[in-house]
């Protein structure tokens, strides 16, 4: 008794084979429109900002003229609202990620703040703009000032930090808190002491990992009412500001009126890649020298 | 540290030592590590509740301000209505135009999402070397690490035009640029939660279906894939979740028009898109325009909190284990 047909076989393997490297094909040239994309992507940012960024660029004011317009103001603007969002996200997202791990138990609490926390990681960013608006701006009358907008951006990469010391405290390994116990440390001290010393690469590179997400951020400062044309440099978190996003938002749009817009929006981007790009750098550096295998 | 001293200390001076009363005493005494002890849990409770209030405070806000609307605006006009005029004397609040704005540009999103994502994915996880793999991943969350208002200065500056040579009726602003954008900012989403999920297949079971005679295409389609759906079909809808949430893209590139219409040619407007322009004009506190923010920021938070709760219960029921 035959079981396999070897003829059938046969005649149909040529085209079995010819379909599956027509897959691998396409599957490769899927990958590389990624690729293809992101090349020209920078390659026309960077094309457009040529001539347009010199130190005077970085330096000057903002302004109407194209030819003199400088983001020193937003850029400031951003660095004042890291100052803001990096303490307070390390603060809540720390402080979460140890009660979650080290002290909550195993219930209904602790998968209800876990089931919380990945729900808030899916809300748009619009969203979180309109609980800035409504709580901070208006709410607590603060108005469109860094500290608004700080408060509000923590909020949004809250579950970032979150999720990333979360991971970092559980890859602390069991016997150096129980090594700490043996020495007759109490709980607190062992986290102090032993597990966040342990913990900190991780979540150090996490909470770079939020800044640049809340760097690029646009969308809830639009809405919380970040004015397009701001000339004075902030100098305390009181102060009303503009970022970097917000700058190439308004040239992007009025590029169409003033067609220079769109040089000064592209040159503020390739500042704001490059901004990225180093702090990224960072995050890999941390994780790959200090992150320790146990 | 300190009862060992104390231990120290009194064998010196020849007096018995009875370590259990030590350690009694040592915990009734109050020193700021039994109160930093004692504090501690309920201080990071206390910061772990925050999320929870951010969550309370998102619903709070949505749904009062929601609840004002809906006095001005009958609920059937605003889910029927075709027509949205917020301005002037007979301001008309129908939510289908942005509705249909938000549905569209997210399907031209998934359209080139979806088949790209996963293909990069199955050629990833499937088909790439080691050495492929970790050049091309770098790559991948290059491209998902870009601020989306750098895709929207892209899709505004670049693709629009590029696709006026293609179509030559599209206009200057129009949801169909915005919506191939934004599906390129999601490939690296589905791409990845994909290949986690196609990656988590044993090998066995591929070493099962390559003995059996299965080419390499074979096994991808009959044996990894309807292995891992549960984890794919989560990353797609995580995916659209976020295409409906997308503000800056669509803002930029698709402009302000409430246009009711299929033509993707034509400007229309987001959900998202609403809310910048109503906020950025400075709507009145009170008036209907502004609480029509939060109607509709109420209607998009019921959709992507649907589609996020709906990822991961399929990826919870329906994930096969090995």
């Amino acid at each position: 008794m035959k079981h396999v047909d070897t003829a059938l076989v046969k005649k149909r393997m040529g085209s079995r084979l010819f379909i599956n490297n027509l897959g691998k094909t396409l599957f490769l040239l899927a990958t590389l429109f990624g690729l293809v994309v992101l090349v020209v992507l920078i390659y026309r940012v960077f094309s457009q900002s040529i001539g347009w960024i010199d130190i005077d660029f970085l330096m000057n004011k903002l302004s109407t003229d194209p030819n003199r317009a400088g983001i020193q103001g937003a850029v400031a603007g951003t660095l004042w609202l890291m100052l803001v969002v990096a303490p307070v996200t390390m603060l809540l997202g720390v402080g979460t990620a140890i009660y979650l791990e080290e002290y909550a138990q195993k219930g209904r609490i602790q998968s209800f703040i876990q089931t919380n926390i990945t729900n808030l990681a899916g809300v748009p960013s619009i969203v979180f703009g309109l609980l800035g608006l409504t709580l901070f701006v208006r709410g607590l009358n603060l108005g469109s000032i860094i500290l608004a907008g700080g408060l509000t951006m923590a909020l949004l990469v809250l579950p970032v930090v979150v999720v990333a010391s979360q991971e970092a405290i559980r890859a602390v390994p069991q016997f150096l808190r129980e090594a700490s116990y043996g020495m007759g440390a109490t709980k607190w001290q062992t986290i102090k002491n032993v597990v966040l010393p342990a913990a900190i690469p991780g979540i150090l590179t996490g909470l770079i990992l939020a800044l640049s997400r809340a760097i690029g951020e646009t969308a809830p400062l639009v809405v919380i009412g970040i004015p397009a044309l701001i000339i004075p440099i902030p100098d305390s978190v009181f102060d009303k500001f503009t970022v970097m996003p917000m700058q190439i938002y308004y040239w992007t749009i009025d590029s169409a009126l003033v067609s220079e817009y769109a040089n000064l929006a592209a040159a503020t981007i390739v500042i704001l890649l490059l901004i990225l790009f180093l702090m990224n750098s960072i995050a890999i550096v941390i994780r790959n020298k200090f992150q320790r295998r146990f | 540290m300190k009862g060992v001293f104390n231990l120290d200390k009194t064998i010196e001076n020849n007096k018995k030592v009875n370590v259990r009363e030590l350690i009694e005493q040592n915990k009734r005494s109050v020193t700021i590590t039994t109160v930093l002890e004692k504090l501690m849990p309920k201080i990071l409770f206390t910061i772990a509740t925050i999320s929870i209030l951010t969550t309370a405070g998102i619903l709070f806000t949505l749904l009062t301000e929601t609840i004002e609307f809906f006095k001005d605006v009958p609920f059937i006009e605003f889910f029927t209505g075709t027509v949205l005029k917020p301005l002037g004397e007979h301001a008309q609040f129908g939510v289908l135009p942005l509705l249909t704005g938000t549905l569209i540009s997210s399907a031209i999103a998934m359209l080139v999402a979806i088949p790209i994502g996963l293909m990069t994915a199955i050629y990833l996880s499937e088909y790439a070397s080691d050495k492929v793999r970790r050049a091309l991943k770098p790559m991948l969350e290059i491209l998902a690490g870009i601020p989306t208002i750098v895709y929207g200065f892209f899709a505004f500056t670049f693709v629009t035009p590029l696709l006026t040579n293609i179509i030559p009726s599209l206009q200057p602003t129009n949801i169909l640029s915005p919506g191939i954008v934004m599906g390129i900012m999601i490939i690296p989403m589905v791409a990845s939660l994909s290949e986690d999920a196609m990656s988590s297949v044993p090998n066995s079971m591929r070493e099962g279906a390559l003995a059996l005679g299965a080419t390499r295409l074979e096994v991808t389609w009959k044996v990894v894939v309807p292995a891992a759906i549960s984890g794919i079909i989560a990353s797609f809808v995580l995916g659209i979740s976020r295409a409906i949430g997308e503000t800056m893209i669509v803002t930029i590139a698709s402009g302000s028009s409430k246009n009711f219409t299929f033509d993707v040619t034509q400007s229309m407007q987001t959900m998202t898109a609403y809310i910048v322009e109503v906020t950025g004009g400075d709507a009145p506190a009170g008036s209907t325009l502004y609480f029509s923010l939060y109607a509709v920021a109420m209607t998009l938070f019921v959709f992507t909190l649907v589609m996020n709760l709906f990822a991961q219960y399929i990826s919870r029921k329906f994930r096969e284990e090995y």
